[in-house]
């Protein structure tokens, strides 16, 4: 049924006065129906100036090739795969809340899966795009797909896990973007037939001729349930597959069983964060704090603790394991990391990640919007780092002395990771104007059963228990979108 | 003999929709099709609109990527060009588990997609045949066939009596066309 009464004590996921089904509308296509305000256009700028220096050292590098990279014979992967391995990490969460959550049935997830899905497929961008990079010579891509050629055929390896990242990365971003414009295509349709002129043409391509009937809806949600579905499993083949890059080497450092589960919840925790970067600004320059919401903060905060944690363990199981194993190499790399010339960057790397996230078990940190927001950067540079050192550090002190070697990044090296990160803000920017931020239709599924006024009509009707309307209210004191002054606090 | 060629019932409210439909049932008006901006849980069943059997699509395209990958990679690895690497058994199935399985979620969910999109006439392009501009938005819409289902009076006093915000008798099939 549209509108089973839920529990009181459940906090509301949708805040604000009268909301109608039309505000809900109103509110979340401002930013695509009118022009974008100073904000908009001031980040839009730095950002594309980004994107511009990301074009222009991915060409010099295609150009003269990865000897303008700081890589050596020692460190043959250096920024090009920490920058890979962090934008698929990324990836991550945008999965998670899209696909995990819906199966769970986390009706919150409904104001935050869209932007979420929407970085995935940026920030899946940005990684494929230093995979194509790092091969150098690029055009020599196709090569690594399974097609007829004048050498035999020489097929590629499928033994190499090399070739099952390109299939891991290349499913995850297609269903990935299926997920997501299928998703869209209820909301395309909503612009549709608002617009006028030109944009009603262009939204009414991309809308398919959606028309919202019964069967289509239908369908629909069968289509979503089951997309959920192998998504969940996709996703986590992806960074399990990404860290068997590294787990069937021999290289001490990378040779660990514990790699698949680190990894993913390494990426889930990454990817969380960066919603959060993302998401902390949006609903304040758009003006959407009735949608996403302290509830919403707050949760992502609990997931950013708990993937955090698993993080930590995975560490501390790491370093147990060098130990006991006895393998000589194995106990140095990992003493290198604190004892080695790179020890800031471990030092980065279990400080961001371990020590700065267990601020999280406050509720005071996890609901200050300004805190929450300086830790989900901590959290992304500490993740970044945690990368470079798993791959830098593991690698620049091999077997042979003679030949350790540190590694130095060029301004081509540093300019692309900036660049990126400038490419991936001018996507998720453009994103903002011209499709909703938030799936509109699935917001209004929560309006009759999960909002703050479903709420407050439940408690005008009476029939509730004092003891849980005294919960619900406390609860209510966290947030920041909610006049607490109806409810006599 | 009226021009009205589609009666709508434009409600504010799942929960009011979903009484307009008992109503019209109770009156035995055969219901055209219902335009919604949100899925309403529990219309289907008061239609009589089957379960959709997208699960059972679904599972055979996985089937075929699935089948599809694992006969590319014996042919590549164990027929057409074994490798001897250190001595191992070219078909080494655990190595052929990652390509399997990505193919079979790929097709799997681009099988099942556009199998979607054909069973519901979605593609680029396709003009919207929409009723009532406001049936993606904020109403939620009944249409009613007018042709022989007369007298249009007593199905619109129905709908109203139901808790219909507004009426409707479209001359046009469609609005959304130009």
């Amino acid at each position: 049924m549209a509108s089973h009464h839920e529990s009181i004590i459940r906090e509301p996921l949708v805040t604000g006065e009268n909301i109608t089904y039309a505000k809900v509308t109103d509110d979340i296509l401002k930013p695509v129906e009118n022009m974008p305000n100073k904000a908009w256009w001031i980040g839009f700028t730095v950002a594309s100036l980004g994107a511009l220096l990301w074009v222009f050292a991915v060409s010099w590098t295609f150009w003269y090739g990865i000897g303008s990279w700081g890589l050596n014979k020692t460190v043959g992967w250096a920024w090009d795969i920490t920058g890979f391995v962090w934008w698929v990490g990324i990836g991550h969460a945008g999965t998670l809340i899209s696909a995990i959550l819906l199966l769970f049935r986390q009706n919150w997830r409904n104001s935050i899966n869209r932007s979420a899905e929407a970085m995935t497929i940026f920030a899946v961008i940005c990684a494929a795009s230093y995979i194509v990079c790092h091969m150098g010579r690029p055009w020599m891509a196709v090569y690594s797909l399974p097609l007829p050629n004048q050498y035999g055929s020489l097929w590629v390896n499928f033994n190499s896990p090399l070739i099952w990242d390109v299939f891991a990365i290349s499913t995850y971003f297609s269903v990935s973007l299926l997920f997501w414009y299928t998703g869209l295509l209820p909301d395309l349709a909503t612009i549709r037939d608002r617009a006028t002129g030109i944009r009603r043409r262009i939204y009414s391509i991309a809308s398919f001729g959606w028309t919202g009937s019964l069967k289509t809806w239908q369908r629909f949600e069968t289509v979503c349930l089951i997309l959920a579905g192998v998504s969940t499993p996709l996703v986590l083949s992806v960074h399990t597959i990404v860290s068997m890059d590294f787990a069937t080497s021999l290289e001490p450092g990378w040779h660990t069983t514990i790699f698949p589960p680190y990894f993913v919840a390494g990426a889930i925790f990454s990817g969380f964060a960066m919603v959060q970067t993302l998401l902390l600004v949006v609903r304040k320059v758009l003006g959407l704090e009735n949608y996403i919401t302290m509830f919403h903060i707050e949760a992502m905060n609990k997931i950013i603790l708990v993937t955090g944690s698993i993080v930590g363990v995975a560490y501390l199981t790491e370093f147990f394991i060098a130990y006991y194993s006895g393998g000589e190499y194995e106990q140095y790399t990992f003493l290198n990391r604190f004892i080695g010339p790179y020890w800031w960057a471990g030092c980065m790397m279990y400080g961001c990640n371990v020590l700065m996230t267990q601020l999280m078990w406050f509720k005071k940190i996890r609901t200050n919007i300004h805190v929450s927001w300086v830790l989900s950067i901590v959290v992304n540079i500490g993740m970044w780092f945690e990368r470079f050192v798993i791959i830098v550090t593991s690698l620049h002190r091999d077997f042979i002395p003679s030949s350790w070697a540190m590694f130095y990044p060029t301004w081509i090296d540093v300019s692309i990771f900036i660049g990126s990160i400038g490419l991936f803000f001018t996507m998720f920017l453009l994103f903002i104007r011209v499709l909703p931020s938030i799936a509109m239709a699935e917001v209004k599924l929560l309006l009759k059963s999960s909002s703050e006024q479903a709420k407050k009509k439940l408690m005008a009707e009476g029939h509730l228990e004092p003891q849980q309307v005294e919960f619900y209210k406390e609860s209510l004191t966290k947030f920041d979108s909610v006049e607490l002054a109806d409810y006599k606090k | 003999m009226s021009s009205t060629k589609f009666i709508l019932g434009l409600f504010d409210d799942p929960d009011v929709l979903l009484h307009g439909i008992d109503e019209l049932k109770k009156n035995s008006v055969p219901i055209y099709d219902v335009y919604t901006p949100m899925p309403i849980h529990g219309i289907e069943d008061k239609l009589g609109v089957k379960p959709s059997r997208l699960g059972y699509a679904a599972f055979m395209f996985g089937i075929l990527g699935g089948t599809t990958i694992f006969s590319i990679v014996y042919y590549t690895l164990v027929h057409d060009w074994p490798m001897n690497i250190g001595g191992k058994p070219a078909f080494a199935v655990p190595d052929f588990i990652p390509a399997t399985f990505e193919w079979t979620v790929l097709f799997t969910a681009f099988g099942m997609t556009i199998t979607f999109f054909f069973a519901t006439h979605l593609f680029p392009g396709r003009a919207p045949r929409v009723m009532d501009l406001r049936a993606t938005d904020d109403r939620f819409v009944i249409a009613i066939d007018a042709k022989g289902n007369v007298p249009h009076e007593d199905i619109t006093n129905i709908l109203r009596e139901a808790g219909a915000v507004e009426i409707k008798h479209n001359d046009r099939k469609y609005v959304s066309y130009e």
